[in-house]
């Protein structure tokens, strides 16, 4: 045999394991993405389609953020991004980013719950979306009853009782 | 500065950059008129435009950094990512926080790259005849960034009111590696447009012999060399700022920055097969060319929204300028290879499985699965949109599934391709080559297993990394013992000199040894160990951590307090080792505020680390409950230490190979010198031929 041939055998061997291994572990690790409103129409439709784990992108509704003084567990309401009626409540386990807050885009991943509570298992919260913004007109009001940090997080850092939310309508 | 020159500088930026809008559309149009009409003066003028057209960024950046310094929040981008009381380093830096800055900043670095490649060409006896192509194609490049930028994303556009001040920037990018993790990627991503134009240069004239290759090789080495720094800044950014205690995610805007990296690693190897060889040809030619459309897709992803990303910039009609400039140049390369195919013969076979040229292509077969695998796994959620309608995303248990063999074979051809010989190994040069690694290695793996170390694929790359480790070792060994025998150099003398008079060759041993350590690195992130506790004051936590050792935590107490700019809630831990003191590890939660006052931005977390070759011991803050009760994650991270210094390491072997060398140095440190490739004429300046008769007359 050539050596070309013998070199074409081994990579065929080599990419044909290393495709193997992709698909099977890409059927393995697949997970629905889905929007909040995907979510309720699959439910609605097959009830059963709750045992999946699914990650579900979606808005965090401001001032909806719960949080445990511990840090360790949080609750939010998560709205479509699109279908502004379609909410589901939301309960994460784990220490929250950094990026999270009131109003950004989530993506949770876990499994909704027989009570309509979504466990998520992880949660990511995308950073860049707040201060792609520009300032709004009458940005610096704040929303009236939305104090953001006093309850949220008491533990953690004191911000002043009077400090609420800066700017939080910005996106639009 | 007075406020009417600072004025007078921001509005001549903003017409600057439509000014250059207009060169780079003169030059583009007159170099490949000129190029193909061979009208000297057309491509002259095209030239110069190309120079005007820097000059011209250069100037709207002006523009824009001083709108940045004199905080101009009349200007949405200022207003949006600045602030009145931001450090000075920052408003520096604020240039490339967000979308319309950034893409100046690409820009600006794309057409100072052009400019220094059109001049550094035109004085090369040998690349002269594609500059007229390289003007040609890096001006296409840079129309559509100032396009994208004039009509997509302006960094000059203007609010209708003026805020008094503007909304700052995210803490989180307020720190060093943030600051100049941006523009070492970006210099790598753009350094990747000159090989591609000199491939469309060279598919354009038919000239597809080695010679367009000696400066694509050192754009493409600029460009690894960046890139390489560029994601080990972002991994240690993302381990010490985003708190999460890992440094790869295989989130989609990590996966952008590699892929680029995969294939320009593959080009940087199989290019001197072409060099030594002549085989290669086609294959060349599309890895320069998908390296430049992968780092387009990368910012295309980075900035579309397409794809689900915590990095991405939020939703933007950008998109699908990128989509579109894509979709473009895959059609225009895709044409221009396929009617050259004939050109693109190859020049030698393959003779043997048993030789450098094999290891190589088996080196490039797994960089391009590894890259493919890569891209699969981050466009999948696309795919599955447009097969089944829906939706599907794969995680990083796919990506580690799939990578890590392949990792682990690319380990092993690190060992054995610089050191196997060309066409034809001897079973004689195997043996000699050989025998003391791979019993090092072995020895090394039988070693840990005696230690208890069970998992599979750890030992496996312990075994192989000591394989590696011991052919770089041999072959420095070997190259400064001959020295000393031949020269009577003292060895430290003949060790700097083999280096200096091997750049490429020694060079990229370094490399090699930088990318051994990191692979030992990630192996380490095994055995990561971590723990969720709660500590009041005074109470203690005592662990065993990977190693063996026994660690004790004392918390001193969560103290809380104001400072320059920020609220703080902090605790700090006694550490104790093994009964022996090792100092005090904190962790702290910021709330930025505003002069007012007011807090700005999400509380931050301020990871603790405490650092060392063995491992990190990693402390994040949760939480505080009540007064004193701390919530703590404390995680062992094992030879995280190592990643760093693998990329520091691999940054300095890039050094050694791009640094210049004379030609004839070069070409006598060689230890194999091959006679030159059939038909091939290397070296020898070409003459100022005109492209051949079937590129001119298709015009």
């Amino acid at each position: 045999m050539k050596a070309r041939s013998k070199f074409l055998v081994g990579g065929f061997v080599i990419l044909s394991t290393a495709a193997t291994l992709a698909f099977s572990s890409t059927k393995e690790t697949a997970q629905y993405f889905l929007t909040p409103a995907e979510l309720a129409e699959k439910v609605a439709k097959d009830d059963s389609f709750r045992e999946n784990g699914v990650k579900v992108g979606g808005r965090v509704v401001k001032g909806s953020i719960v949080r445990e003084p511990s840090g360790r567990s949080l609750t939010f309401v998560m709205v479509d991004t699109a279908v502004q009626t379609v909410t589901y409540p939301v309960r994460y386990r784990g220490i929250a980013p950094d990026t999270f807050t009131d109003g950004v885009d989530v993506v949770v991943e876990g499994r909704l719950g027989a009570d309509g509570v979504f466990q998520a298992t992880t949660l990511l919260a995308k950073c860049a979306s707040r201060y792609e913004n520009a300032p709004e007109k009458g940005g610096g009001e704040h929303p009236a009853g939305v104090p953001k940090y006093a309850p949220a997080a008491p533990g953690g850092a004191p911000a002043p009782a009077a400090a609420a939310t800066p700017a939080t309508g910005a996106r639009t | 500065m007075t406020a009417t020159l600072a004025s007078a500088l921001v509005t001549l930026g903003e017409l600057a950059l439509w000014i250059a809008l207009l060169m780079a559309a003169w030059s583009a149009t007159v170099s490949f008129a000129g190029a193909t009409g061979a009208r000297r003066d057309l491509v002259v003028s095209g030239e110069r435009a190309l120079y005007a057209t820097f000059g011209f960024v250069v100037l709207a950046s002006i523009g824009l950094w001083t709108a940045l310094f004199t905080h101009d929040f009349s200007i949405k981008f200022v207003a949006s990512y600045t602030s009145a009381n931001l450090p000075k380093v920052y408003t520096f830096t604020a240039f490339w926080a967000g979308q319309a800055g950034s893409l100046l900043f690409w820009t600006l670095i794309l057409a100072g790259y052009a400019a220094a490649a059109v001049f550094s060409g035109n004085r090369g006896e040998r690349t002269r005849g594609f500059m007229p192509y390289v003007t040609g194609t890096l001006s296409v490049v840079t129309l559509f960034f100032l396009l994208t930028m004039c009509f997509g994303a302006n960094p000059f556009e203007r609010l209708d009111w003026t805020p008094p001040d503007g909304r700052g920037m995210n803490p989180q990018l307020q720190n060093p590696g943030m600051a100049i993790h941006p523009p070492m990627l970006y210099l790598g991503y753009v350094a990747t447009a000159v090989p591609f134009a000199y491939a469309v240069g060279a598919l354009f004239t038919r000239r597809l012999d080695a010679e367009w290759l000696a400066p694509v090789r050192r754009w493409a080495l600029l460009s690894w060399f960046f890139l390489t720094i560029g994601i080990t800044l972002g991994m240690w950014w993302a381990y010490v700022e985003l708190g999460w205690g890992g440094y790869w995610a295989w989130d989609p805007v990590e996966n952008a920055s590699l892929l680029p990296w995969l294939t320009g690693t593959a080009f940087l190897h199989s290019i001197m097969i072409q060099e030594k060889r002549g085989m290669l040809r086609k294959w060349n030619v599309t890895l320069v060319v998908t390296t430049f459309l992968l780092s387009i897709l990368g910012t295309f992803i980075t900035r579309s929204g397409v794809i689900q990303s915590v990095h991405s910039f939020a939703q933007s009609p950008v998109g699908n300028w990128f989509a579109g400039f894509l979709a473009v140049s895959i059609a225009a390369t895709a044409w221009l290879v396929a009617t050259r195919l004939p050109d693109l013969a190859s020049k030698a076979e393959l003779e043997s499985m048993v030789s450098r040229e094999a290891a190589f292509l088996y080196n490039n077969l797994v960089l391009v699965g590894i890259s493919f695998s890569v891209l699969w796994g981050t466009l999948f959620p696309i795919l599955s949109e447009w097969v089944r309608g829906e939706k599907i995303t794969v995680g990083p248990p796919f990506f580690n599934t799939v990578n890590v063999p392949l990792g682990l074979l690319l380990l092993a051809l690190t060992g054995v391709g610089p050191l196997i010989a060309w066409r034809r190994a001897s079973v004689q040069n195997v043996r000699r080559q050989f025998t003391g690694p791979a019993l090092f290695g072995v020895a090394t793996g039988a070693a840990l297993v005696a230690l208890g170390m069970r998992d599979f694929y750890a030992v496996v790359c312990y075994a192989l990394a000591g394989f590696v480790l011991a052919t770089i070792g041999q072959e420095f060994w070997k190259g400064t013992s001959a020295r000393v025998r031949m020269y009577a150099e003292n060895p430290a003398v003949a060790l700097v000199r083999l280096v200096a008079k091997n750049r490429r060759r020694y060079g990229g041993y370094v490399v090699h040894f930088g990318m051994v350590t990191m692979f030992a690195a990630f192996a380490g992130m095994v055995f990561k160990k971590e723990h969720d506790v709660t500590l009041r004051t005074g109470e203690k936590f005592s662990t065993t951590d990977p190693w063996g050792h026994e660690w004790t935590f004392v918390s001193q107490g969560v103290s809380q307090y104001k400072a320059l700019n920020r609220y703080v809630t902090g605790v700090g831990l006694d550490a104790t080792r093994d009964g022996e003191r090792v100092g005090v590890i904190s962790s702290e939660k910021r709330q930025h505020v505003d002069k007012f006052d007011q807090p700005t931005f999400e509380p931050s977390t301020e990871v603790g680390i405490l650092e060392g070759p063995k491992q990190d011991v990693y402390v994040v803050l949760a939480g505080v409950t009540g007064t004193d009760r701390a919530e703590l994650r404390i995680a062992f991270n094992p030879l995280v230490w190592w990643v760093w210094f693998g990329g520091i390491v691999m940054g300095l072997g890039g050094l050694v190979v791009m640094w210049p060398q004379a030609e004839r140095a070069r070409e006598s440190g060689y230890v194999t010198v091959l006679p030159p490739s059939a038909g091939g004429v290397p070296g020898g300046p070409l003459p100022e031929r005109a492209p051949p008769a079937p590129a001119a007359a298709g015009r």
